[in-house]
């Protein structure tokens, strides 16, 4: 009955497991005329890459690293579906080059789950119902464990409100909005 | 998007030097520059990445004001204690301005130079565009201008610029540093966007190859009592339609000084020297702001689409300085 939730919300752990990405210093190289080197460390892993610098962070990790969670949304930076952490603080991947993350440490939805196990917002989102047909979630999750972590460092309250303002930048096409601020403020408040 | 080089800016001299070739552009967060190269609008065949470059710094100056290095990305300053406490103003602008994501990418630099959300200048499927091709006419004339200026603007452009941390920088008198090959010189916030005239393809008074290295902000009696209002097709993660920063020094109920500026009005933000004047040594009262936002407009030229911005402009400056006064 859960499964398609849980799926939204676990986004690729599953497919992560299933694909084939050479663990360690995976090597993926793109043909172009003119590639240049440099290592992503995603989900905790060093990927050594060469790519054209055009190469988005997002399509790079799709593409390349076949790390599916991370969703294509506009791919113009104005849905959020794209969010990931970057050096722990939330960005729009799609509007960021690869090449200039280089040396960064990049988590994805798909590096949240611990041991087998939801990371508890994750776990928020399957119990609050906070997605239908869970494209913006993965965006959503990371953009809403950024938000937390902010919200500490700068002294400011988790209340609807500003979780509502701070979250803006994560569209939801389907319009679980009320959802998913009880998902973050459940998840925010217990951690 | 076109293929390009990429080069990491080690250091300031070596990214002013590398700037100068005419088809390289600096990059920062990318935020705005890579959609536009997403769009064809802007093609550069070289990218210097600024991003990295020791310019992240927010330090207090002797004279009491604050540099903000260029690289500071715009969710760190709008966060910095000393920019809430001093300059809430520009924390709030800059609080108003995209999403959190792209505030975390977004740099003060870059900011400054974000170019024009017109959609005839955005979308290369629309042939004329003055500011994308020179001479090329203006679509927007005849065209959707729902979004476009009322002040200032020229029968060759009627962008307006869209940030709203420039807005407050104008009002708050704040200054850009830039180096050149040369030399390194200053340019003060409200006279650094330029009015379109007959060059709307140059948006700002910066040369070619001029790197943005630091905003100051000069020391301020405007913090106790200030306002960013932003008016917006929804309540956040919009552009302006119509944003007005407020900033007063009060004393015993009286305004000293005004500081009011305009965006989403104009090619640059609006500085509204009048009505400032005309509320120095003034209560707020009703009668004193109408005047005072009635002067800011009095040369405002509409167009049918845009024209309900007048009224939304002078009720927002009243609105602002009313909130920032502590009145509403
Ligand atoms: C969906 C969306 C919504 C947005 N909403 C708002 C909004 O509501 N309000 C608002 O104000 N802004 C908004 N923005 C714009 C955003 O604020 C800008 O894109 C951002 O501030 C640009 O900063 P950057 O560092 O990413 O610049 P980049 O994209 O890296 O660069 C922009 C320009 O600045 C130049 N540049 C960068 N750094 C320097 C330097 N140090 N010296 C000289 N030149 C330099 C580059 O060459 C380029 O021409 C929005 C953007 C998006 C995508
Ligand atoms: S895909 Fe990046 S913001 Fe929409
Ligand atoms: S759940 Fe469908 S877009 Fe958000």
């Amino acid at each position: 009955m859960q499964t398609a939730a849980a799926g939204a919300a676990l986004g690729a752990v599953q497919q992560a497991q299933g694909q084939a990405i050479v663990p360690e210093q995976a090597t993926a190289k793109a043909p172009a005329t003119h590639t240049m080197s440099f290592t992503l460390n995603v989900n905790g892993r060093p990927y050594a890459l060469e790519l054209e610098p055009r190469v988005t962070l997002l399509d790079a990790l799709r593409e390349t690293l076949g790390l599916m969670g991370t969703k294509k949304g506009c791919d113009r930076g104005q849905c959020g579906a794209c969010t990931v952490l970057a050096n722990g603080r939330r960005i729009d991947s799609c509007l960021a080059l690869a090449v200039a993350h280089d040396g960064d440490e990049i988590t994805t939805i798909e590096g949240l789950a611990l041991a087998g196990r939801l990371h508890p917002m994750q776990q928020a989102f399957v119990e609050q119902d906070a997605f239908q047909c869970g494209y913006c979630t993965p965006g959503q999750i990371c953009s809403a464990l950024g938000m937390v972590a902010e919200l500490e460092k700068e002294g400011l309250p988790l209340d609807d409100a500003t979780v509502r303002e701070r979250m803006s930048g994560n569209l939801c096409r389907c319009g679980a909005y009320p959802n998913i601020v009880a998902a973050i403020l459940k998840a925010g408040r217990a951690a | 998007m076109r293929d390009f080089r990429y080069t990491r800016a080690s250091d300031i001299d070596s990214a002013v030097r590398a700037g100068r070739s005419s088809n390289a552009k600096f990059v920062a967060g990318g935020t705005n520059l890579i959609d536009l190269m997403k769009g064809a609008v802007e093609q550069p065949e070289e990218l210097i990445d600024v991003s990295r470059l020791p310019l992240d710094r927010i330090e207090p100056l002797v004279d009491g004001g604050l540099r903000i290095g260029a690289a500071v990305k715009n969710s760190d300053a709008a966060a910095h204690p000393l920019v809430r406490d001093r300059y809430p103003l520009l924390s709030q602008a800059l609080l108003a301005g995209a999403s959190a994501q792209l505030r975390n990418m977004a740099s003060m630099g870059g900011n400054l130079l974000q170019r024009t959300r017109c959609h005839y200048f955005y979308d290369t499927a629309f042939k004329a565009c003055n500011k994308r091709s020179p001479g090329s006419g203006c679509a927007a004339l005849e065209g959707e201008r729902r979004m476009h200026a009322i002040l200032g603007a020229s029968e060759r452009c009627i962008a307006v610029h869209p940030s709203d941390m420039a807005v407050a920088l104008a009002a708050l008198d704040a200054v850009v540093r830039v180096r050149g090959a040369a030399s390194e010189r200053t340019l003060p916030a409200a006279e650094f966007h330029r009015l379109p005239g007959d060059t709307p393809e140059r948006d700002t008074n910066l040369e070619h190859g001029e790197l943005i290295t630091a905003i100051e902000l000069p020391a301020s009696r405007f913090g106790a009592n200030a306002h960013y209002l932003k008016i917006r097709d929804r309540a956040s993660y919009a552009f302006a339609l119509v944003s007005v920063a407020a900033a007063l020094d009060m004393q015993d109920g009286r305004v000293r000084q005004a500081r009011i500026a305009l965006g989403g009005v104009a090619h640059k933000p609006w500085r509204a020297r009048r009505s400032e004047e005309m509320l120095a040594g003034k209560s707020l009262d009703a009668s004193a702001l109408r005047a005072a936002a009635e002067a800011a407009l009095l040369d405002a030229k509409p167009y049918p689409d845009n024209a309900f911005k007048v009224e939304l402009a002078k009720r927002a400056i009243v609105r602002a300085v009313l909130v920032a006064g502590g009145a509403a």
